[in-house]
């Protein structure tokens, strides 16, 4: 600052110190990083085969038609129709899912890091985010089966003919979902407020602002971008499952919201449907459908759903590095 | 609305209070130059004991951390029975080596002690006469403002820093037309409305450490409180922004009582009127810049502004 004409400053030359060049490295270094390398080629390798046999079995068999038609029970493969229907449902079940979670784990996430009292109570709730983090996606959709499946909650899903509650619809398999999300989204919080320096808050204080205002003004606008990468995170966890599709979701053919009556919107919800992964799964050789090549066209369309969200996330870490140089962290995501 | 604002607007409308004039001339691309040379400056100062009223008056006040402390004893006091009083019109700049409480001293006037976990107050401390103790806290640190060693500008634009301070809590109202002159008024009284002028929604944080302080400055001082605390605003600056903020302290310190927290002796003494020497939690000697540098009457202040120790 105090001068104001750059000195030229001295270049680094390239020469380098004695020892560091890799001939003169022992033998036990040399084969950890050869290990490294082959380890790191090895992934990059089988991820880049999934994406190319994908993609082109995707594209062979993918065309208009087939996502803006809706699908139907028919014996051909050129009767079964596209699969604008369970297009639809992985749409639909990853905005409920959103919707529920998001809320859920911004708020746990201010208030363990912002509150924190009492001790004891905060290490439960993150140990509890960490047991759901970690439990299968069959235990959750079984879970969620059981509790859709009482009369408290009949007016969530579809009775049957019976008058047996069958647990199974867009609201319960979403309520399920977003504790799919609930984690990545809460991670991602937490990191980015635990990123933002003590100061910050302090400057907020000492202007006389209270808590809650420097929650509201100072601190959220400090993580957008982190709840944007969990949030995106939280969309690719939902979007990939399975388990709870077939088990709470019912795994129908098509969406009907006609069927229960009543409201569109609450029909709708109140139904069944199916996801892209579920069709996956029917369509596949091991599903009962057998149409392989509708079966790629759709997977090849999640894998892209895949890809972009996590550029997305990329590009939010990048853009939010830029953009302030305000550093939180958007790293440590499960 | 913020009390503080409709009396500042009600001076608006009254012609005889205008709006403090900009304080320096500012070229872009150059380094901002103070207007007139030290030696002017020094000039420009009111004579001793012309000090306006009384502004805060600490009696017998002693601040204990709960916790293990850093002298390692639990419970030790980090400010014992310190007794002052702080007038308009004048900058009490307080010294002492590191650990002396000084700081502590300094957050405690607005509270922010309290919100360290622990932390115990004694005595009295009177804000215009009354007890802060039984002021809101956020009432009072609107009145008693602060501005920190590290400057700390929100991540938004140089706009929303200002209007931040301005917007009572969290609510969005006032609107921005109505802010604006409130928010120019405030840059301008901190000495930066020249260099930000083209654009104030850029963000705060692409601006130069002074400049950030400055703004850090204008946030504080934008709800005309009554005393602004600085916690060495100058150690992460370099010698002409340090410059500029403490020629802003004497402009600023004809509408408020300045405290000042430093390390640096020589700051002390060219913007301090009045000085108090700290050591180990005791309040050693206070009097003006020139008798405590001068002929100081303790023999720790002696050795300490004779650098001695430190």
């Amino acid at each position: 600052m105090s001068t104001f004409v750059s000195q030229p400053s001295a270049r680094p030359t390239g020469t380098r110190g004695r020892g560091s060049s890799i001939r003169t490295w022992r033998l036990s270094d040399f084969l950890v990083l050869l290990a490294a390398w082959a380890a790191g080629l090895t992934l990059c390798l089988v991820v880049a085969a999934v994406v190319i046999y994908m993609g082109v079995r995707g594209i062979q068999y993918l065309s208009p038609a087939l996502i803006f038609s809706h699908p139907a029970a028919g014996l051909a493969q050129s009767q079964t129709g596209g699969f604008l229907d369970p297009l639809l449902g992985t749409l639909l079940l990853a905005a409920i899912g959103i919707a529920i979670a998001a809320p859920l784990a911004i708020c746990s996430a201010l208030w363990l890091v912002e509150y924190g009292r009492p001790r004891w109570l905060t290490r439960v709730v993150e140990s509890a985010i960490e047991i759901v983090a970690g439990t299968p996606d069959i235990v959750i959709a079984f879970v969620g089966l059981a509790l859709f499946q009482l009369h408290l909650f009949a007016w969530v899903s579809e009775v049957g003919e019976g008058g047996g509650i069958t647990g199974k619809s867009f609201l319960a398999a979403g309520a399920m979902m977003s504790l799919i999300a609930l984690p990545p989204i809460f991670v991602s919080v937490r990191n980015g407020l635990q990123g933002v320096p003590a100061h910050m808050r302090e400057a907020a204080f000492a202007l006389g602002k209270t808590r809650i205002a420097t929650i509201r003004r100072v601190l959220v606008p400090s993580v957008r971008t982190n709840i944007a990468t969990g949030v995106t995170l939280g969309i690719s966890r939902i979007i990939a499952d399975t388990a709870i599709v077939v088990v709470l979701l019912g795994d129908t053919l098509r969406i009907e919201p006609e069927a229960h009556g009543g409201l569109p919107v609450l029909g709708l919800l109140k139904g069944t449907g199916s996801s892209l992964t579920s069709y996956v799964y029917d369509n596949s050789p091991a599903g009962e459908s057998g149409a392989p090549q509708k079966a790629y066209a759709a997977a090849f369309v999640l894998l892209m759903f895949v890809l972009l969200l996590n550029l997305l996330v990329e590009r939010i870490g990048r853009a939010q590095a830029r953009a302030s140089g305000f550093v939180s962290a958007v790293e440590g995501i499960v | 609305m913020n009390p503080a604002m409709i009396e500042f607007e009600q001076a608006i409308e009254r012609p005889d209070r205008q709006p403090v004039p900009p304080v320096r001339t500012i070229v872009l691309d150059r380094p901002p130059e103070p207007v007139r040379p030290p030696e002017q400056r020094e000039a420009l100062r009111p004579a001793a004991g012309v000090a306006g009223p009384e502004r805060l008056r600490l009696e017998d006040v002693s601040v204990s951390y709960g916790g293990t402390s850093t002298l390692g004893r639990r419970g030790a006091n980090a400010v014992r029975s310190v007794s002052l009083s702080i007038h308009q019109g004048e900058v009490l700049a307080l010294i002492g080596p590191s650990g002396c409480g000084k700081t502590t001293l300094l957050r405690t006037l607005n509270r922010l002690t309290e919100l360290t976990p622990g932390a115990r107050r004694g005595g009295r401390i009177l804000l215009d006469g009354e007890d802060i103790h039984d002021l809101e806290d956020t009432a009072l640190r609107a009145r008693v403002a602060m501005v920190f060693q590290q400057p700390n500008p929100f991540p938004m634009s140089i706009f929303d820093n200002v209007a931040f301070a301005l917007r009572e809590q969290s609510r969005r109202r006032p609107r921005r037309p109505e802010l604006e002159p409130l928010v120019i008024d405030a840059l301008r009284r901190a000495g930066l409305y020249d260099e930000v002028a083209d654009d104030l929604h850029r963000p705060a944080l692409r601006l130069s450490g002074g400049q950030q302080q400055r703004l850090c400055i204008a946030r504080a001082i934008a709800p005309r409180p009554e005393v602004l605390l600085m916690d060495e605003p100058c150690s992460a600056l370099d010698p002409i922004s340090t410059g500029v903020i403490e020629e802003l302290i004497h402009e600023l310190r004809r509408d408020l009582a300045v405290v000042i927290v430093t390390h640096n002796l020589a700051q002390a003494r060219r913007v301090g009127d009045k000085v108090a020497f700290m050591y180990l939690g005791d309040l050693v000697e206070y009097g003006t810049a020139g008798q405590v540098f001068e002929e100081p009457r303790a023999p720790r202040t002696r050795d300490y502004v004779r650098g001695a120790f430190g």
